[in-house]
């Protein structure tokens, strides 16, 4: 344990941010930092959210959408867990894993279900077109909100994957006095 | 499409053999890589069921008419997300059972083995058999709290395993 | 729009599985509130049982209801389909999986207070509902896999979780195995496709008639090999007493309850649709058989209560098989009422288990005894669905099999000989239990002993049946009684069920649209 090593936090609570959004001092031990690979996830990660962002809106007509859009956002959290360890994790996410599973299941339940509202079978998509000033046409799927909540549930998964295979195997292991 | 592509067919049994054997193993970790290596098998069965390959499957590309058929590869798509979905799950029960148990293997039934070895038939109506003893298995090292591995990876299960639902309604519909 | 989509009902069809995965999502979210949690876990699954009478009922006027997903109307697109056998089963199944969690939530009060909630239970159970719901009512062999993949992996988190060094092993074995069948199924959905170019049930159903026999049969015995594993079926059973025992009470009488009839209905479904034929099925008949005659053997060599009520639930899957196997409308409508009254007499038999084991502290039938002087509540709990799963009259037990001996004596000369097998596993089964009950509730009163391992969730010996879960268990009791009681109704049900389901006609035309007026 490093004097860097934040105290304690009771289990509800370990995986609440606790950093500021891009961390420099604190974050692993030590011993365990890399300086290339800090400063390239730096670099990389907010080009590797952009991209995912770009995947989930092109799904409808090019090859992408929510799920692969999905994880490779959720591989930019994975760069930044390896940089950074749990911490660095922490430094970015403000939410809980569960609570993004539960909100992107709901989106996508719900983007299933309003079409019965509205008289049409489940899962029924429309095609939104608008003129924008300055952009010109924009045109959308209403399946586009089902992507996104997708790309919440993936997210999450992964996050909360980091959580219970990474973060909480490393703590189990320190707990246990072992070195990581 | 009446022809068979051996290579394919080939590499499709081999994967299947070598699943198959890996999943006979006792470590959970080789069952684990057992069911990944027959998922790859079942997903490249899938490609082959499409009949041989054509142009991409995406809008507005080409002739409609060399595209190869995309519905397996949705069937695909769908069939690798459940198996990332299991693969994490079974890593997660395999590290459950190294924490609890010190290592990963699958153990015999001792339930199984006492009836085997039994030697008088428990069967009696009227009689106490008070002898009989319960092998229970031997709890030696409980370490670890009960929250990481069983119960809250379980929460990861749900999203890994929901994508499968909501995209093949997505995907098939749309491809189809 | 197309011809399906104008159903005034099909609205419906989606819902049973809609709801359970929003139910599911707003738990995730609401993890740390167990009354949230609890209050929509019932609130879904009412619902979703209403919706089930509503499609039984309409189902059983109008015929099959067809809701295509995106308005994709099939076989372009995915059909969700509800007929008589799957409103029915789809009916029975909530309200046992409405009752299990009665008494599960009641449980985790009784045991752990008010306050504590588990951040995946809920979540994962109505998973798990969402489902065996769409595995019921999808039209689509795809699907299906896609939904028996939900309701397994939730059924995997459900047995594994919490579990205790002692059990880890039971819940290892189980995921492995149905990981197995699963890349069996998945296998067979691609050799299936690879034959015919399609995975819509009903679209399957004139195209597999165009195969060369020889093919269509091992697409047949692929499929009858995934279900047989999920089913239970000997020799693929090997699985189920070595892992539902291990389970915690009401996630073992869940399972118990569901699982293995969403794997026969499956098999119910695929053989007479796309696999149809005029006489008894030799080879099932034997499996059947073999099914029977297994389970309630190694029923009788048991000790533990638990591993004794899974070996009988493999026996009686063999009473189902039975059905399928002699293939004529009056045997698989037997099957399917069966399969109705097994859903529900297995999930109670495993809840009253959960209670003796609450009182005595051990699943060892040889520590245990008294109890009808300690508690006579329990007893007569557990007696109304041990009589009720030995088939004496008057109880729905009898019913169904009654349906099944005749339909089986009428078929011809194999199939009577069979329909004798049923009653000699009867006879096993009705001796099985009633060990049980002589070893149970008869003799000296035994202190209760201490729970041998306090490590996993479900706490025992705690010498006290919380009221709660006496009445969740009850009204299962209640279920039963009802199926005995309104036999006549449910029979003509199910035996317009077993006409449709060999007829396919009326099945075919509500999907494709073709013909009819429909």
């Amino acid at each position: 344990m490093t004097a860097a090593e934040p105290e304690r936090v009771p289990f509800e609570e370990w995986d609440r941010p606790q950093e500021g959004w891009l961390l420099s001092g604190r974050c692993r031990d030590g011993d365990d930092r890399t300086l290339l690979l800090e400063v390239a996830t730096r670099t990389l990660f907010p080009t590797m959210l952009v991209f995912s962002l770009y995947l989930l809106l092109v799904g409808h007509y090019s090859p992408g959408g929510g799920f692969s859009g999905g994880l490779v956002a959720g591989l930019a959290f994975v760069l930044r867990y390896t940089a950074g360890g749990d911490v660095g994790l922490g430094a970015v996410v403000t939410v809980r894993p569960p609570v993004l599973i539960g909100s992107g299941l709901t989106i996508s339940v719900l983007t299933a279900l309003v079409p019965l509202a509205l008289g049409a079978p489940v899962l029924s998509s429309a095609k939104l077109e608008v003129v924008l000033p300055l952009v010109g046409s924009v045109s959308t799927q209403t399946s586009l909100l089902l992507d996104v909540g997708v790309y919440v549930l993936i997210v999450g998964v992964v996050l909360d994957l980091l959580r219970s295979l990474g973060s909480g195997i490393a703590r189990d292991m320190r707990d246990a006095g072992e070195r990581f | 499409m009446t022809t068979i592509n051996v290579a394919m067919a080939l590499t499709v049994g081999t994967l299947f053999a070598a699943g198959f054997y890996l999943l006979l193993q006792r470590s959970l970790m080789r069952v684990l890589l057992g069911v990944v290596v027959l998922g790859h098998g079942t997903n490249l069965l899938l490609q082959i069921a499409a009949g041989p390959p054509g142009a991409p499957p995406v809008l507005g590309t080409g002739n409609t008419d060399l595209i190869t058929d995309p519905l397996p590869q949705a069937l695909a798509l769908t069939a690798v997300v459940i198996t990332f979905a299991l693969t994490t799950f079974l890593l997660a029960l395999g590290y459950r059972s190294f924490v609890l148990v010190g290592h990963d293997e699958v153990q015999d039934d001792v339930e199984d083995r006492r009836i085997a070895t039994q030697t008088m038939p428990s069967a009696s109506l009227d009689e106490d058999h008070d002898h009989v003893e319960r092998p229970g298995a031997d709890s030696d090292d409980d370490a670890g709290d009960d929250e990481t591995g069983g119960d809250e990876t379980g929460g990861d299960e749900t999203g890994g395993d929901e994508p499968g639902g909501d995209e093949t309604g997505d995907v098939e519909a749309a491809a189809r | 729009m197309n011809n399906a989509a104008a159903d005034p009902y099909a609205w419906l069809l989606a819902l049973p599985v809609l709801l359970p995965l929003l139910g599911a999502a707003v738990t995730v979210i609401g993890s740390r509130s167990p009354t949230l949690q609890r209050v929509v876990g019932i609130v879904v699954l009412l619902a979703v049982s209403a919706i089930a009478g509503v499609l039984l009922v309409v189902s059983d006027g109008t015929g099959p209801i067809v809701a295509p997903l995106g308005g994709w109307a099939a076989p372009v697109g995915i059909a969700l389909v509800a007929d008589r056998l799957s409103s029915l089963l789809l009916l029975v199944s909530t309200l046992v999986t409405l009752a299990v969690l009665v008494y599960a939530i009641d449980q985790r009060i009784a045991d752990y207070g008010r306050g504590t909630a588990s951040t995946t239970f809920h979540p994962m159970y109505l998973m798990l509902s969402a489902g065996v719901s769409l595995a019921y009512l999808t039209g689509d062999l795809f699907t299906l896999f896609v939904a028996f993949e939900i309701m397994l992996t939730a059924s995997y988190v459900l047995i594994t979780r919490r579990t205790s060094a002692q059990k880890i092993r039971a819940g290892m074995t189980y995921v492995t195995v149905s990981l197995l069948s699963s890349l069996l199924f998945l296998t067979a959905i691609a050799l299936v496709y690879a034959a015919t170019g399609t995975v819509n049930l009903a679209d399957l159903a004139g195209r597999v008639a165009q195969l060369p026999p020889g093919l269509a049969t091992v697409l047949g015995l692929m499929l009858l090999l995934v279900f047989g594993i999920k089913a239970a079926m000997v020799p693929l059973h090997f699985w189920l007493p070595d892992s539902y025992p291990n389970a915690p009470g009401p996630v073992a009488a869940l399972f118990a309850g569901l699982l293995t009839k969403v794997g026969f209905y499956a098999m119910v479904r695929t053989q007479t649709l796309l696999f149809p034929r005029d006489d008894p099925w030799t080879l099932l008949l034997v499996i059947a058989t073999a099914t029977m005659l297994v389970g309630a053997l190694g029923a009788l060599a048991q000790n533990d209560i638990n591993r004794l009520l899974s070996f009988l639930l493999v026996s009686h899957i063999g009473f189902m098989l039975f059905g399928l196997a002699v293939f004529d409308a009056a045997a698989v409508s037997g099957a399917a009422l069966y399969a109705a009254h097994h859903i529900t007499v297995l999930a109670t038999l495993f809840l009253v288990s959960g209670l003796i084991t609450r009182r005595t502290g051990t699943v060892l039938l040889d520590r245990m005894g008294g109890l009808l002087r300690t508690a006579p509540w329990l007893a007569a709990l557990y007696a109304i669905p041990a009589l009720t799963l030995a088939g004496v009259p008057p109880t729905a037990g009898f019913v169904a099999k009654l349906a099944l001996l005749q339909a089986g004596a009428a078929a011809g000369p194999w199939p009577t000989v069979v329909a004798g097998v049923v009653i000699v596993a009867s006879l096993l089964t009705l001796y099985a239990l009633a060990r049980v009950w002589v070893r149970v509730f008869w003799g000296a009163p035994k202190a209760a002993l201490p729970d041998d391992d306090p490590d996993d969730e479900v706490l025992v010996g705690t010498s006290r049946t919380p009221m709660p879960m006496f009445a969740a268990t009850a009204g299962l009791v209640v279920v039963s009684l009802a199926i005995a009681a309104f036999a006549g109704p449910l029979t003509a049900v199910t035996g317009r069920a077993g006409v449709d389901l060999l007829d396919r006609d009326p099945y075919l035309v509500a999907v494709l649209g073709s013909g009819g007026d429909r």
